[in-house]
């Protein structure tokens, strides 16, 4: 499917431009032709289909079936499968938080909507696409998946309700679950337009990062010698994982970026397992989110709420590193 | 008068629907109150769940995402 952008960045960089593919600069310019054409083609076709899956499961319904219905556990697997459907944008977390607990529903499985949603969103899976394939993404929405479930599950067990502003405790005690669904009756030909230009939107918002990223990719793809990284870390580093992981929080906003660096960076040598651990810190946890869900929640909670998701990023870096 | 008002906890998408709603008035020569409600416990008095949201007369219009200047046109002309 990919093999016509790879003719045309070899047509445009070795016969137009003139540009040997032995040199640098051919290896440099062609990866990044290449990856711009594939990344962006798959980021608009996917954020295409997740907006027509969302306009079917749009958060208000997804909110009302979690609140109504008790499945005994069943529902970490609903809240987390969820997350992955529904596009997400940090300021919006605290509003969905309330939203989920006003309704009733537990703490818990409120912790793994929130966990997953951010981690398994419409542009990662894109990106993590393009640059490891169709294998490598499905096992990162797997493990989003699962992540959130156990992530949810134990800070559930955990009791934390009393460290919720107070505010948020008094909706708890006068929770209501929803009964009311007032529905958009749109026919989904009605809707497309806007679905194609909220895709539209998305990519716009992020191309600059993505353009960013490449570039660097490119620069090291075709400078940086195979097995450079090797050297500096590998999978005998017992401490690579968790730093791994501690560097991605603070990278919030270039995730579209990250990715097609960490691409090259596997390439050249860093183990699969550390790199994923380190796009999930990036893409799963951030402190501007962090920021916001102060107003709900105390610095401790915060606290207790990231360290889980990292110690599960963490071990999944680790179980990456073993099994592949 | 049309009562509008802009939900969000003041994210860059909450902005730029509010400046949109400020466009869209300008060129159509409405006139309107526009409230910009950035309190979190004042917005989950309305039960959203996404921001930003885009309220004509008390009715969620938009939810979720920015509304564009032609958009809010045509709904503020409804």
């Amino acid at each position: 499917m990919f093999n016509w952008f790879q003719y045309f960045a070899d047509w445009l960089i070795y016969s137009v431009f003139g540009i040997s593919a032995q040199s640098h600069w051919g290896e440099a310019l062609n990866f990044f032709v290449f990856d711009t054409l594939k990344i962006f083609l798959l980021l608009f076709f996917i954020t295409t289909i997740m907006g027509i899956v969302n306009s079917y499961f749009p958060v208000d319904k997804i909110r009302n079936f979690l609140s109504l219905n008790k499945m005994y556990g069943l529902e970490y697997l609903f809240a987390s499968s969820f997350g992955v459907i529904t596009p997400f944008c940090s300021c919006s977390s605290v509003p969905l938080f309330i939203g989920f607990v006003k309704g009733g529903i537990p703490l818990g499985i409120t912790f793994t909507y929130l966990i997953t949603a951010p981690l398994v969103n419409e542009v990662a899976i894109a990106i993590f696409a393009a640059a490891f394939g169709f294998k490598v993404t499905a096992l990162y929405v797997g493990t989003g998946i699962v992540l959130g479930i156990l992530g949810g599950f134990v800070l559930g067990k955990l009791k934390l309700e009393k460290y919720l502003s107070s505010w948020v405790q008094n909706l708890i005690v006068n929770a209501q679950t929803e009964d009311q669904l007032h529905a958009e009756n749109h026919t989904l030909k009605q809707r497309f337009p806007s679905i194609l230009k909220e895709a539209f939107q998305i990519v716009k918002g992020v191309s600059i990062y993505i353009v960013i990223g490449i570039g660097i990719g490119g620069a090291m793809h075709g400078f940086l010698p195979t097995g450079f990284f090797e050297h500096y870390i590998n999978k005998g580093q017992w401490y690579a994982v968790p730093l791994a992981v501690i560097l991605g929080v603070p990278m919030y906003s270039n995730a579209a970026g990250v990715i097609p660096v960490v691409q090259v960076l596997v390439a050249k040598g860093v183990p699969l397992g550390t790199a994923i651990a380190f796009m999930m810190g990036v893409i799963g946890l951030s402190l501007p989110e962090a920021m916001l869900l102060k107003k709900v929640m105390s610095a401790k909670l915060i606290a207790i709420y990231f360290g889980t998701i990292a110690f599960f990023m963490i071990l999944s870096g680790y179980l990456f590193n073993m099994i592949l | 008068m049309k009562q509008i008002k802009v939900l969000g906890p003041g994210c860059p998408k909450c902005k730029t629907t509010y400046n949109n709603v400020l466009e869209a008035l300008k060129q159509t020569g409405i006139h309107a109150e526009v409230t910009k409600i950035e309190d979190i416990e004042e917005m989950m008095k309305y039960n959203v769940l996404t921001t930003p949201v885009l309220m004509i007369d008390d009715v969620a219009k938009v939810k979720g995402r920015i509304a564009d200047i032609n958009e809010i046109k045509q709904l503020l002309l409804q």
